[in-house]
């Protein structure tokens, strides 16, 4: 595709259960601000069923243009038919870059997407720029969150990347905002449908994936040494208000579910407390927390990592710490 | 460019898994002048979602039978991986290992792996870990059956065959959805989402006998130099830059247990910190 017939910035936007996923939001109002400063159009791509009230919607958001693909079949998310939809709309328009969500149905999309067009495709961005050349530069944590690489895509187009679900701010909705709805037709046969969801089961509340919209997270480390000490960790989390995670250690030797895990093969976490209790600090536990508010933390060790990058701490067996503090806490609260 | 994986007809069940080799997450230390992942001289391990993946290859192996192809690109000293999947129970190893490929960014590393498969042959299920842990893409995976224009199923936590269907549960961020394709078909596997079995004896023995092991290069694929390497990659790090955290307050008390703690929460509760 040649680079000077590329234009405008889009974004995937995902329609879930009958609403815009919040990641889209968010991606609508970096999209906004890349469009603003490459001086150009902010289209949406959405393939979905009964779309029109989401469509208005995601134009209220901040898209001047939004492509709605409307099909019955693509009422749930499948990379198949999904990746064709997005390729045959990509190589019509001839968009210069196109952005998704780093959700997992965004990654799932975008790396299927990026091979069938042979484009290049930057993964979990935190920070979008243009470059003076016109190129999207495009930011990602590298190294266990130790660097940011800057990734750009010189040669081909569309530039593709993912951006970090809750990074970037979810822009104001503008009720009656005006923009563009054009329907398109992509043929989807029989070869495309050849996967099928056959059942979802929503993980609901405290028990599963919520460790992330938690404002105080106690989390507890190998330092804990066993599974049944790990009550201490629940105690100081009721104490203090806040939920329970733990790191990849904790995690892996079966103490707490993987879905409560913090770091780079777990969550990305920032709460306004994250407690890091028998935590040493490893670069891919700091690469899941190191944006909390205020980090508190105990340790045994003096020269843990945990304590560079720590607002508050004690260096002590968290075995004495721990129950004369939740004491000490209770105390104070009576008070 | 690369030829659709066309379905077969049924017969021994065939995996390919696909592997790579990374530094010891512990072990990750950035070069203070290249800025670049130091590889050289650290200790590495199979990439970790990889050894879930291959876990679930062997346990299909074990319910349906079958052979399993243990699949990777790199260097040669990423044979030190492929031989631990071999003792741990699959059947052969391929090595994927050309000059022409280093710096290839997913795309390149994604159609490599996708022609190193039809090397391979008549292919059933390919299986990848989620995504590696010194890059953090999850694209290989994907690429792949994008490549091969075969269906996916991503972020497996559970992994079923029946009916000559495979049937994946997969982790998404409000749930759990279980999807079902045919076959041939890729699948991703997440980290932890299995007790991956330590090489046995026998299989030790079988690796120190030899010969599972084939090496591919870049033409014995097919693969044409300009799609590869640098040269065949869209994208390019310009720069790196170190992350330079916000300073923290760093107020960190030690000594005597109850002393240390009402010093603490003294400090908490004069600078408001919620929940104390």
């Amino acid at each position: 595709m040649p680079e000077q017939a590329s234009r405008g910035v889009w974004v995937f936007v995902e329609a879930r259960r009958g609403a815009l996923r919040d990641i889209s939001i968010q991606l609508i109002g970096e999209g906004r601000r890349i469009a603003d400063r490459m001086k150009t159009q902010l289209s949406g791509v959405m393939p979905g069923w009964k779309l029109d009230g989401l469509a208005q919607e995601a134009i209220e958001y901040g898209l001047d243009r939004v492509y709605v693909v409307e099909d019955q079949r693509l009422e749930n998310y499948l990379s198949r038919p999904f990746a064709k939809v997005v390729v045959t709309l990509i190589k019509k328009h001839n968009p210069a870059a196109v952005l998704y969500g780093a959700s997992k149905n965004g990654r799932d999309l975008g790396g299927r997407v990026h091979a069938m067009i042979e484009t290049g495709l930057a993964a979990d961005c935190v920070k979008f720029e243009v470059t003076p050349e016109g190129n999207l530069d495009m930011i990602r944590p590298a190294y266990g969150g130790k660097s940011l690489a800057h990734i750009i895509c010189a040669k081909h187009r569309p530039q593709m990347a993912s951006a970090r679900m809750n990074v970037f701010k979810k822009p104001a909705r503008l009720t009656g905002r005006k923009g563009e709805v054009v329907r398109e037709q992509v043929q989807i046969d029989e070869k495309d449908m050849d996967t099928k969801m056959l059942q979802f089961a929503e993980t609901s509340g405290r028990q599963s994936g919520k460790i992330e919209d938690a404002s105080t997270l106690v989390s507890g480390g190998f330092g804990l040494k066993n599974q049944a000490n790990f009550k201490l960790i629940r105690e100081l989390a009721e104490t203090v208000g806040g939920s329970i995670a733990a790191s990849r250690k904790a995690v892996d030797s079966g103490w707490v579910p993987k879905d409560i895990q913090v770091g780079q093969t777990g969550k990305t976490v920032r709460p306004a407390v994250y407690w890091a209790i028998g935590i040493s600090g490893a670069v891919q536990h700091l690469a899941g927390m190191q944006e909390a508010g205020k980090i508190i933390a105990v340790n045994s060790d003096p020269n843990a990592a945990i304590f560079d990058i720590a607002d508050y701490g004690i260096v002590g067996d968290l075995f004495q710490v721990v129950p004369e503090l939740i004491t000490t806490l209770r105390q104070t609260k009576r008070t | 460019m690369t030829q659709p994986l066309a379905p077969k007809p049924a017969r021994k069940l065939r995996i390919v898994v696909c592997i790579k080799q990374v530094p010891k997450a512990q072990e990750l230390q950035v070069d203070p002048v290249t800025q670049t992942l130091k590889r050289v001289g650290v200790p590495s391990e199979i990439n970790p979602p990889d050894v879930n993946a291959l876990e679930v290859a062997l346990q299909l192996k074990e319910k349906h039978g079958g052979e399993i192809t243990v699949l990777t690109m790199g260097p040669s000293v990423f044979t030190q991986s492929l031989d631990r999947a071999l003792a741990m129970g699959c059947d052969r190893a391929v090595l994927l290992s050309d000059r022409l490929l280093g710096g290839s960014d997913t795309v390149p590393t994604g159609m490599a792996l996708s022609e190193a498969i039809h090397k391979i042959g008549e292919t059933d299920i390919i299986l990848c870990g989620e995504e590696t842990t010194d890059s953090s893409t999850g694209h290989v995976g994907p690429g792949i059956a994008g490549h091969l224009d075969i269906p996916q199923i991503t972020y497996c936590v559970d992994v079923q065959m029946a009916d000559g269907r495979v049937r994946g549960k997969r982790a998404v961020e409000d749930g759990f959805e279980v999807w079902e394709c045919p076959m041939p078909c890729l699948v991703t596997v997440n980290f932890g989402s299995n007790k991956p079995r330590e090489p046995t004896l026998s299989g030790k023995i079988k690796v120190k006998r030899g010969g599972l092991t084939k090496t591919l290069s870049a033409a014995d694929v097919g693969l044409p130099p300009e799609k590869l390497g640098l040269k065949g990659s869209p994208t390019v790090v310009s720069k790196v830059d170190t992350v330079m955290l916000p300073p923290r307050g760093g107020k960190i008390f030690k000594g005597e247990t109850k002393h240390a703690v009402a010093e603490l929460v003294k400090a908490l509760k004069t600078d408001k910190i919620p929940g104390v």
